[in-house]
């Protein structure tokens, strides 16, 4: 075979076959995959779906080579890529996985996308022409030795992605690669894909769970059954045709079938006292080492209001989670005003003794930062970004027992708040399980319930639907509405603009700042609430 | 991010290959650590002075830099003249603290063997990037590729660590079990925090070592290099120099009849 030109990076797409394929993870009692049959043909571009569990990420790794060997489990049947086993076809195949953070492997672009060309041992003089080929082809115009640290979500998937199309691949694998990403970065990713696929010709399969991303790049979806199998498979329109309804069921996002939307009282019923008022505040982060925060965003003025729902929207590096994390108490404001009102500073139980952050007399003090840890649960509960960054326990009903313990109630409280979440959540079949094995929409919907088992007047949410099914959305939305109705504030940081039209009464954009690059200089974040804030209407005449 | 692509200017020094580099530092360090006599590390460290003229660092980078030793250097001798082994003659004493001859001429050489060790050490590694130094050692030192790229890939993510423990610990205060329960309840949250960490990262980085094999790392296939690390003329004289160096601080000290030899 004559050696390519470096210019030439057309290949040959790989062929996938599958029959009674199988796998079974060890110490499971259920196989992931079972009873698969498939046949991709080279140059395919195909949309993986199916609701989760049904091994769509199983079938990626095993197709990548990595799903490991007879210790890691049991395979039935046979996969195979251009007919060898895919361990065999390492350099055939390039996989690109859903979390931006653990992909980079090296600190510098260029290095980072030449790693997978070392690997399969290409010399070093074609390397380099691969390298800038495949960081033109994804639109990275970076120099070279640009740190990969400095990278944003988008960046780094296309990255990760130049470094898969360096190694000249004949099938490119997607693990839902946008999950983790806000809009802009989405669209950056699928269009990579897109040009880049196009221009090599190899066979692509996508696993994703918002179809419209990916619906027009595609010209095949094949919907995996949980029971094992397939259920569909079939050209992109007919198979959205045939089981749109039956996916969109599942929690796959389908175009032609939004989830529900809740039923809402109208605001003037449920709109109460102000909680929390932010005048000229700015609000910052105190990198390691340092004492003066950073500001990145000043001048916020915002009511935070009970049975309302506040959106917080804006660019990435706009600082709409350090104005969250502060309006939660975590994060001292770095200049202006954050005061709750009585309202929310006599929420709950008496204050039990003075200490740090009260006034004389056991009365809380206004500033919630200076505010004890146990005094921030009955009245601001955050729910964070990474559900794991706030598991605590080993089993979820000591997670959500934690937070009610700290309140000092007795055994039988904390056991009747417990059941009462676990059942509303449907988490009770989980209740012993270690919830660092939950699947991303049970993580999320326990971080829910643990800030809830408190009970506090003020929700603040940061992007609490990045990556979710429509399941766990609708589920999500139906619950907050409900606590809003009940009178709870919500604050919600977020890029999901369906979330904010179910939701959202007001809306603040933060406008893009010089963002962290400008470390240490003070850059102004103008705030402009949004006039009308987006009222749906919709929604909120479906109340009784 | 700074730690794992350091600004380094262009310098001589900069120029010379991280695994000479890291001989030098090493042949300097294991002479100096066979004995603790003031004349080879005074010797050691007067070498290094006239050498480090021609690394082309600024005076600025070079106080910045070396200044934990400059710190380091003192409290050792101090503390080595006023509690170390006694000998000789009592200059001053008071209770538990006695200065004698010996105890001065110790801490001198404890003093000057920190300075003498520290800044060729500080100054060879702050002009190394470490993903040359990994190069350097997989290609010049044929240290096996599969350990030297994944410390460099796991090294990258320490960086993360900072953040990661701050969000922890914002998480834990949000969940009502942030502060209280005195010291011992510091002491137990911050075991705990670290524990939380050590999952994090563990899962972290069985990721990391996922998309490294999806990018056919691991493999039996031999490996090509896209940066070549080339130990050359210069380097084999760099490393030259260091062993000069270890050889005159030896040698002066034999000369002189200070060298103890510390297994002795």
């Amino acid at each position: 075979m004559p050696a390519p030109t470096p210019r030439d990076e057309r290949v040959t797409g790989a062929r996938v076959t599958a029959s009674g394929w199988g796998w079974r993870h060890a110490g499971r009692a259920r196989p992931a995959v079972s009873g698969l049959d498939l046949d991709i043909r080279p140059g395919e571009r195909v949309l993986v779906l199916g609701p989760s569990g049904a091994g769509k990420s199983t079938l990626m790794h095993a197709l990548a080579g990595v799903l490991g060997d007879d210790e890691d489990g049991d395979e039935t049947g046979e996969l195979l890529i251009d007919g060898i086993r895919p361990r065999q076809a390492r350099g055939r195949v390039g996989l690109v996985l859903q979390d931006p953070d653990s992909q980079v492997v090296l600190a510098r672009v260029g290095d980072d996308v030449a790693f997978g060309c070392e690997n399969l041992g290409v010399p070093r003089a074609e390397i380099w022409p691969r390298v800038t080929q495949a960081l033109d082809d994804v639109g990275l115009d970076l120099p070279l030795r640009h740190p990969t640290s400095a990278l944003s979500g988008g960046q780094k998937q296309r990255l990760a992605l130049a470094g898969v199309l360096a190694m000249r691949p004949g099938l490119v694998l997607l693990d839902e690669p946008t999950a983790n990403l806000d809009p802009d970065g989405v669209v950056e990713v699928r269009d990579a894909v897109h040009r880049s696929v196009q221009a090599s010709g190899a066979t692509l399969v996508v696993i994703e769970h918002r179809v419209a991303v990916w619906q027009d790049i595609v010209d095949r979806i094949i919907v995996l059954d949980p029971a094992g199998g397939i259920l569909a498979d079939g050209p992109t329109s007919s198979v959205l045709t045939a089981e749109g309804a039956r996916l969109a069921a599942a929690g796959v996002w389908i175009p032609r079938y939004p989830p529900g939307r809740p039923a809402r009282r109208p605001l003037a019923e449920r709109t109460g006292e102000v909680l929390l008022s932010a005048a000229g505040l700015a609000v910052g982060r105190v990198p390691f080492a340092r004492r003066q925060p950073v500001v990145v965003a000043e001048g916020i003025a915002l009511d935070v209001t009970a049975g309302t729902a506040t959106a917080i929207t804006g660019p990435n590096g706009a600082g709409k989670s350090t104005l969250a994390l502060t309006l939660a108490g975590l994060l001292a404001p770095a200049g202006g005003h954050l005061s709750a009102t009585a309202a929310l500073t006599a929420a709950g139980g008496q204050p039990r003794a003075a200490g740090r952050g009260r006034r004389r007399g056991g009365v809380l003090g206004a500033d919630p930062h200076v505010w004890r840890s146990r005094d921030l649960l009955e009245r601001i509960g955050t729910v964070f970004q990474d559900p794991e960054h706030q598991f605590l326990a080993g089993s979820v009903r000591d997670e959500l027992a934690i937070g009610p313990r700290a309140l000092g109630l007795g055994d039988a409280a904390v056991a009747d708040r417990v059941d009462g979440l676990l059942d509303r959540l449907r988490l009770e079949h989980l209740a012993d399980a270690n919830p660092f094995t939950l699947s991303g929409g049970e993580k999320r919907r326990l971080s829910v319930a643990t800030v809830l088992a408190t009970r506090p007047r003020l929700l603040i949410l940061d992007e609490p639907t990045f990556g979710q099914d429509s399941r766990t959305w609708s589920e999500l939305v139906r619950l907050l509405a409900e606590l809003l109705d009940t009178g709870t504030a919500v604050v919600a940081v977020t890029h999901d603009d369906h979330f904010v039209d179910a939701l959202a009464d007001e809306r603040f954009v933060l406008a893009p700042s010089a963002g962290p690059a400008s470390a240490g200089a003070i850059t102004t974040g103008t705030i402009a609430p949004a006039s009308a804030a987006t009222p749906s209407t919709a929604a909120e005449t479906g109340a009784p | 991010m700074s730690m794992m692509t350091p600004e380094i200017r262009p310098s001589a020094i900069a120029r010379v290959n991280p695994v000479a580099k890291l001989a030098v530092a090493l042949l300097i360090s294991c002479a100096l650590m066979l004995s603790i006599d003031w004349v080879s590390a005074a010797t050691a460290l007067l070498l290094e002075a006239v050498l480090l003229a021609w690394c082309g660092l600024n005076a600025r980078q070079f106080w910045l830099r070396t200044a934990p030793v400059w710190i380091a250097a003192p409290f050792g001798m101090l503390t080595t003249v006023l509690y170390g082994q006694d000998s000789g003659a009592v200059l001053w004493g008071a209770g538990l603290v006695t200065i004698t001859e010996g105890s001065v001429e110790l801490g001198l050489a404890i003093g000057l063997r920190v300075l003498a060790i520290g800044i060729p050490g500080i100054v060879l590694l702050a002009t190394t990037d470490p993903t040359d130094l990994a190069d350097g050692l997989a290609q010049v030192l044929r240290l096996p590729a599969r350990f030297v790229l994944g410390a460099l890939a796991g090294l990258r993510l320490v960086g993360m660590f900072i953040d990661d423990w701050h969000s922890l610990a914002l998480a834990r205060r949000a969940r009502g079990v942030g502060d209280g329960g005195g010291l011992r309840g510091r002491a137990g949250r911050f075991g705990g925090l670290a524990f939380a960490l050590l999952v994090l990262s563990v899962r972290r980085g069985s990721k990391l070592a996922t998309a490294m094999e999806a990018r056919g790392f691991g493999s039996d296939e031999p490996r090509s290099w896209a940066r070549e690390s080339v130990f050359g003329p210069r380097d084999a004289v760099v490393v030259a120099m260091g062993l000069a160096i270890a050889a005159a601080a030896v040698a002066a000290a034999v000369l002189a009849g200070t060298w103890r030899f510390v297994l002795a």
